[in-house]
């Protein structure tokens, strides 16, 4: 079975900073990891792949250096990575992305054989949408099925699914047909280490590179900045707390005082809660 | 198991590693290099600077497009007390060369652009992967490595260690003993971030210009260390070392050092206002000659920190590694050519090479520091007490006539340090030197 996962480059959460004056993310330096959600879903593919055969494509669009993170997924089993790269896209919102995404898979299936399973994860962590996904989905024509927890049952030769999917209040088993696209919850698998093999594949292997043309896009309007109807109007940081530690001294203090003290200190610093509390008392 | 055949295997990815590596693959040999961090260099810690001869002669042209910090115009040389710095500055305009003959460097980055001419020059490197093993055969020659991956096998005529000064591939395959703690330095460093325009105006620089700080004293507490300071474009990188065993005797810690170090009232305002932002210790081998391990055997060789290749007095390591890679290589690309085998007898003209470099002349000769230093702390403690105590009487107008204020320094060195001290320390040194 072929199996086909999207996945994005994107900067490292843990080591980013915001620009103190005009509030944009400094990417200038910050590593790039894969969306650590994706990992999810390449792992879940692997998986597959082992049981039942077949191959896994990883599909990513962005920079040129978007093939470490693709080279990456080579290291961790995956058999061929494409990387769908243009000055066309940039700038692309989820709609754009989509688009473009959905055009690169059409492309792998006609090169490298329809896959009836296309998985991403379950958002990035730089935007957050979680949108992409599932825009692949409806303009390829795919049952979709998000947040997936565990792949119960998959039967090839009938062509049908089940999955168990987190949903608010419990968890629902569905069943539908092939093809579809995943997206894979976060913290259901781990992503294997690769063998020594796969490593000395993935450092000598090709990444395919295609660019909107080779993809087979010809309408480039709904490309990138000019395909993108989302605008980010204003970036701003969320204000910081003035307060930080406020310390109570403990010295010569028994519990009964200390406990007002410290009642005290917060009354404070947040006045409105010491009129609640006492209106609250009164209303008793 | 990797089924090809390797000419070489290179294990690590630092300035040894990569000089190693790239001297084999240009010359096109089939190498594999094998590194345990994420990416090279992220494992690797540094001052640092990076010194051009070793670089050139690995690729003449580095300075188009590696990631250089600043060009040292100036060094300093501080004696430190508590209170006081005795200082040696030598700033010349013919730093500004056309090929500068120092920089200042950030190895997370320096590692990565020179492994990147290592692949460019035709060598697979893995990264996250840990060489657990040297693989024998019945007759005890190296035939490859084993790694912690699975299948972790891969076979070459030739295995170059160059993993630094932890050296355990080379010590549990029993190619070398276990470090001693009195030969090797833990350092400690911090990169402490400022805007450009506040380190150029605070260290008097222009432009790409970088000063150096080398510092001894009462800052290493008694202990064998030094600590340093070096300038870089947007970041001062701060650090101290001392010797393992001095650690483990004075109960002192390396950060404590450090902390009391920036808070020296000669160093608060270098970093004042400053955003630390990288916190690293490392192991520095300063054993020297006597502590050098065997370099050579049937079928490994090894070069850079693993082999103790540091010449501690000058604070030179880098460019040992780069040298050692690079003779190594071409020790190497040497013998494939004659179609001979990495015997340990074929292997020995790594080290026949080496001699004739500076490599091991200034090794050689400065072969009987580490000991002097380790028996003479006192070096570290009083002098820089007694020369920071000089300068001040000499430098202080109060009345006091000048021949008796020479009286004074005289007698403060003699108290200090008795007149035999004196002399025994000057001739000790002198011998140690030659
Ligand atoms: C604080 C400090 C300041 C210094 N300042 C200077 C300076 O200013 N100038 C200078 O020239 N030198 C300086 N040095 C010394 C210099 O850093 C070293 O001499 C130099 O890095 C040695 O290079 P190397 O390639 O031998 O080892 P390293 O740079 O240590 O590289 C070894 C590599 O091998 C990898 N490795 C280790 N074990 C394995 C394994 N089992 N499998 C796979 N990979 C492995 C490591 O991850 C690492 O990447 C300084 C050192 C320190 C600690």
């Amino acid at each position: 079975m072929h199996i086909v996962v999207c996945m994005k480059q994107v900067p490292d959460s843990a080591q980013i900073r915001v620009h103190p004056v005009t509030n944009t993310i400094m990417r200038q330096g910050v590593p790039t990891i894969i969306n650590p959600y994706d990992l999810f879903a390449l792992e879940e593919a692997l998986h597959l792949r082992d049981r039942l055969g077949g191959e896994v494509t990883v599909l990513t669009m962005g920079p040129p250096m978007a093939e470490e993170s693709l080279r990456k997924a080579l290291t961790f089993g995956a058999d061929r990575a494409v990387l769908l790269t243009d000055r066309a896209f940039a700038g692309s919102d989820t709609l754009a992305t989509s688009f473009a995404l959905a055009a690169a898979l059409n492309k792998i299936g006609q090169e490298f054989g329809e896959p009836p399973i296309v998985f991403t994860g379950k958002q990035t962590i730089d935007g957050d949408t979680a949108q992409v996904g599932p825009g692949i989905a409806k303009r390829l024509g795919l049952n979709q099925l998000t947040y997936v927890a565990r792949i119960a049952d998959l039967d090839p030769a009938a062509g049908t699914i089940t999955v168990e999917r987190r949903a608010e209040g419990g968890l629902q088993v569905l069943q539908t047909r092939l093809p579809v696209l995943i997206t894979m919850l976060e913290g259901v698998n781990e992503i294997r280490r690769g063998s020594l093999d796969d490593a000395y594949r993935a450092a000598r292997a090709q990444v395919v590179r295609w660019s909107a043309a080779d993809a087979g896009i010809t309408e480039l309007a709904r490309c990138g900045l000019k395909g993108s109807p989302t605008i980010v109007k204003k970036v701003f940081a969320p204000q910081g707390r003035a307060e930080k530690v406020r310390q109570v001294p403990t010295a010569d203090r028994s519990a009964d005082e200390l406990a007002v003290d410290v009642i005290a200190a917060i009354f404070r610093t947040q006045p409105p809660l010491e009129d609640d509390l006492l209106r609250f008392a009164a209303g008793q | 198991m990797i089924r090809d055949k390797f000419d070489a295997i290179v294990v690590g990815a630092g300035p040894s590693g990569n000089a190693a590596a790239y001297t084999m693959a240009k010359e096109g040999l089939k190498v594999l290099q094998l590194e345990r961090g994420e990416y090279p260099g992220s494992k690797n810690v540094q001052g640092a600077i990076l010194y051009a001869d070793a670089l050139e002669k690995i690729i003449p042209d580095f300075r188009e497009d590696a990631p250089l910090e600043r060009h040292v115009i100036e060094q300093r040389l501080w004696t430190m007390d508590d209170t006081s710095y005795v200082g040696m500055h030598y700033r010349s305009d013919d730093f500004n060369e056309e090929k500068p003959n120092r920089y200042t460097i950030i190895r997370a980055q320096f590692d990565r652009w020179f492994s990147g001419k290592v692949r460019e020059a035709g060598a697979v490197l893995l990264c996250e992967t840990t060489v657990t093993e040297l693989l024998r055969d019945p007759q005890g020659r190296v035939i490859g490595v084993r790694t912690d991956r699975d299948g972790g096998t891969a076979f070459a005529d030739v295995v170059i260690l160059g993993e630094g000064v932890n050296g355990l591939v080379g010590q549990r395959s029993g190619l070398r003993p276990e470090l001693k703690p009195d030969t090797v330095a833990l350092a400690v460093k911090e990169m402490h971030f400022l805007p450009r325009e506040v380190i150029e105006s605070r260290f008097n620089l222009a432009g790409n210009e970088g000063v150096v700080i080398e510092a001894m004293g009462t800052i290493t507490d008694g202990m064998t260390g030094t600590g340093f300071i070096y300038t870089n474009q947007e970041s001062i990188s701060i650090g101290i070392g001392c010797i393992v065993s001095d650690f483990a005797e004075s109960g002192r810690t390396p950060y404590g050092l450090l902390e009391a170090f920036k808070r020296h009232p000669s160093v608060r305002p270098l970093l004042e206002g400053s955003e630390c932002k990288e916190y690293a210790a490392h192991l520095i081998p300063e054993g020297g000659y006597n502590a050098m391990p065997e370099l050579f055997g049937d079928g490994w060789i090894v070069v850079g920190d693993a082999g103790q290749f540091v010449n501690a007095v000058h604070r030179e390591g880098s460019n040992l590694a780069m040298t050692t890679g690079r003779v190594a290589g071409e020790t190497v690309v040497w013998l494939k050519r004659r179609r001979e085998m990495a015997t340990k007898a074929n292997l020995a003209e790594y080290q026949r090479r080496l001699e004739e470099t500076f490599v091991m002349k200034d090794l050689r000769k400065y072969r009987r520091i580490p000991d002097f230093l380790h028996r003479n702390k006192h070096i570290f403690g009083v002098y820089p007490k007694l020369l920071s105590a000089a300068a001040q009487t000499w430098f202080r107008v109060d009345g006091v006539d000048k021949r008796a204020k020479e009286k004074q320094i005289f007698q403060s060195f003699r108290s200090g340090r008795t007149l035999p001290g004196l002399i025994g320390d000057a001739l000790k040194l002198a011998r140690s030197w030659r």
